[in-house]
C-alpha cells in the first residue's frame, strides 16, 4: 500500500476572462514601537532585533477603520462608482467583532451597499490574498465588473513573546476588474495549502500560540517555496523574468533567505520589503509590499507576490504592469508616504493603546 | 443603548454625507431636508469632500461616560470647504499644538463603545492634520 502523497496539481488559476487590478490603496497607522523599547522592557535590552520597529494603531482605529481608509485610497485610483463594486472582502484575524461583518461597515462607508457581497475572510496571513483569488474569479466569471479585496491586522503579541517584537499593523485593498481596464494584469495564481500547526490561537484567547521553530522550515519556507515553483514553472518563468517580488514578511530574514532559495535578489525584494518599518502586518503584509512595489513600479514591470498563512497555506501571483499605473497611482497617498508619518512610542503608550491594561 | 440612532445616523457619521439644495446649491451637514439659506426642500445627498479648517478648538481631559478611555482628546469646530461648520474630535495629533485655520481631512475612526465592551462600536468622522 502507498502512501497518498501531497503531489500539487500543476494547474493554474487563470480566469476565464483576463483580469487586473483597477486600483489599489495603503494603510499604515501612524504609532511606532521600536524593537529596542520591546526588548529594554523584556531583556534588559539584551538579544538580537528581528525588526527596527513596528506601527501600532492609536486608540480609536481598528481593522475596520484601517480598512476603510486604505479602501478610499484604492477607490481614489479607481476612480470607479462604488455601487459597481460587487464585493467588499477583508481577510483579518483581527476583526473587531468576533460576530458581525467588517466588510458591512467598510462597504457602508465607501458607499458600496447594498447590491454587494461582503464577507470577512480568516487563514491567519494569508486571509488578504484568499479574498484577492476569490476576486480574480469573480470578476473572471463576468459574475462581477469590480470586486474589493482587503488584507487588514493589527496583530497582537503575547507581552514578552518573541512575536510581540514584530506583531505590527497595516495593510491594503485592491479592486479587480477587466484586465484592459488595469493597471496591472493578474496573470494567475497558484495556491498550496497543507494542515500544518506552525500558530494558532483559540476562540477565547487573547494572543496567539506558535510552534516556536515549526515556523520555519516546515511553514513558511516550505509553503512559499513550493507555491512560488509551481506558479513559475507553469508559467515558464524563472527569478529572472521578475522585476519585482514581494513574499510574506513576519521578520526581515525570512523573506530574505526565501527570495535567495527562489533565486531572487535583494534588489528585487527591496521595495516591497517593509517588515523592517512596520512590522508584521499578518494579513496586510503581502498585499501592502506589493502597494509599495506599484508605487514605484514602471509599465512592463513583472512582479511576483508570494503570500504565507499560518496553518498552513501560500497564494503566490504573476502580475503584469501596464501603462495605466503611471496615471493612477498619484491619486491617493502612497505607502512610504503613510510610513514617513511616524509618531514614536515607548513601551507605556503601547500598553495603553492596545488595551493591555486591565482597568477593571 | 442607542442602536436606532446609531445605524440612523450611519451614513452621515462614516462618510460626511450630507444633503445639497437644489434651488442655491447651498451644501447643508447635518442633513436636515430643508435649506437653512433658501428655506427649500433639499433632499439630494451629497458626499463632502472631507477637507476643512479648524475654526475653534478645545482640549477634553474630563470625559463623558464612554469617552473616559480616549482622553485627553481635543474637540474642534471644523469649518468644511463646501461651507457647513462641524463639531468633531480630531485625531492622530501626537502632541504637537493645534492652530485656528489649520487644514485638516476626514477620517473614519471609532468614537466610543455603546455602553460597555459588550456593545456595539461607534464608527464616525474625525479630523486629522493634512499635509
Ligand atoms: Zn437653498
Amino acid at each position: 500500500m502507498t502512501t497518498p502523497q501531497h503531489q500539487p496539481f500543476p494547474t493554474l488559476l487563470k480566469p476565464a476572462k483576463p483580469v487586473g487590478i483597477i486600483g489599489y490603496g495603503a494603510y499604515v497607522p501612524r504609532y511606532r514601537l521600536p524593537a529596542k523599547e520591546v526588548a529594554r522592557v523584556w531583556t534588559g535590552g539584551k538579544g538580537g532585533l528581528p525588526i527596527k520597529e513596528k506601527a501600532v494603531p492609536g486608540l480609536d482605529e481598528d481593522v475596520a477603520t484601517m480598512s476603510i481608509e486604505a479602501a478610499r485610497n484604492a477607490m481614489k485610483r479607481a476612480e470607479i462608482d462604488p455601487h459597481e463594486l460587487r464585493a467588499v472582502w477583508v481577510g483579518s484575524e483581527s476583526h473587531p467583532y468576533a460576530v458581525k461583518p467588517t466588510s458591512t461597515i467598510v462597504a457602508e462607508a465607501i458607499g458600496a451597499v447594498p447590491a454587494t457581497q461582503a464577507a470577512d475572510w480568516e487563514f491567519a496571513c494569508k486571509a488578504g490574498t484568499e479574498a484577492l483569488v476569490a476576486a480574480m474569479g469573480f470578476v473572471g466569471s463576468n459574475m462581477a465588473h469590480y470586486a474589493m479585496a482587503i488584507g487588514m491586522d493589527t496583530a497582537q503579541g503575547k507581552p514578552g513573546d518573541a512575536l510581540e517584537y514584530t506583531a505590527g499593523a497595516g495593510g491594503a485593498a485592491y479592486i479587480l476588474g477587466p484586465a484592459e481596464e488595469s493597471l496591472a494584469v493578474i496573470n494567475a495564481s497558484y495556491s498550496y495549502v497543507t494542515d500544518t500547526p506552525d500558530f494558532w490561537r483559540r476562540p477565547e484567547a487573547k494572543y496567539p500560540e506558535h510552534g516556536m521553530r515549526f515556523t520555519g522550515e516546515p511553514a513558511y519556507f516550505k509553503h512559499i517555496t513550493e507555491a512560488a515553483t509551481h506558479l513559475m514553472e507553469a508559467m515558464g518563468t524563472t527569478a529572472k523574468d521578475y522585476k519585482w517580488a514581494v513574499f510574506h514578511q513576519p521578520n526581515t530574514k525570512f523573506p530574505q533567505r526565501v527570495a535567495s532559495q527562489l533565486g531572487f535578489s535583494m534588489d528585487q525584494i527591496q521595495p516591497g520589503l517593509l517588515v523592517p518599518v512596520i512590522g508584521n502586518t499578518y494579513a496586510g503584509a503581502a498585499m501592502i509590499g506589493l502597494t509599495a512595489t506599484l508605487d514605484i513600479a514602471q509599465p512592463g514591470d513583472r512582479i511576483l507576490v508570494v503570500s504565507f498563512g499560518s496553518g498552513a497555506g501560500s497564494d503566490a501571483f504573476d502580475i503584469l504592469v501596464t501603462d495605466k499605473l503611471s496615471a493612477r497611482r498619484d491619486r491617493a497617498t502612497k505607502t512610504q508616504e503613510y510610513i514617513a508619518r511616524r509618531t514614536e512610542i515607548d513601551y507605556a503608550t503601547y500598553v495603553r493603546y492596545r488595551g493591555k491594561l486591565a482597568m477593571k | 443603548m442607542e442602536i436606532p440612532r446609531h445605524w440612523r445616523l450611519k451614513q452621515q457619521r462614516y462618510s460626511l454625507v450630507g444633503e445639497v439644495c437644489p434651488h442655491c446649491d447651498n451644501k447643508i451637514f447635518p442633513p436636515r431636508d430643508v435649506c437653512p439659506n433658501c428655506g427649500g426642500e433639499a433632499k439630494e445627498l451629497y458626499a463632502f469632500s472631507g477637507k476643512g479648517e479648524v475654526y475653534s478648538y478645545t482640549t477634553i481631559y474630563e470625559a463623558p461616560s464612554g469617552f473616559d478611555t480616549s482622553a485627553p482628546y481635543t474637540v474642534a469646530l471644523v469649518k468644511l470647504e463646501e461651507g457647513p461648520m462641524v463639531t468633531a474630535q480630531l485625531t492622530d495629533l501626537d502632541n504637537t499644538p493645534v492652530e485656528i485655520g489649520m487644514p485638516v481631512e476626514m477620517v473614519t475612526r471609532k468614537m466610543r463603545n455603546d455602553g460597555d465592551e459588550r456593545g456595539i462600536i461607534v464608527y464616525g468622522y474625525k479630523f486629522r492634520r493634512r499635509t
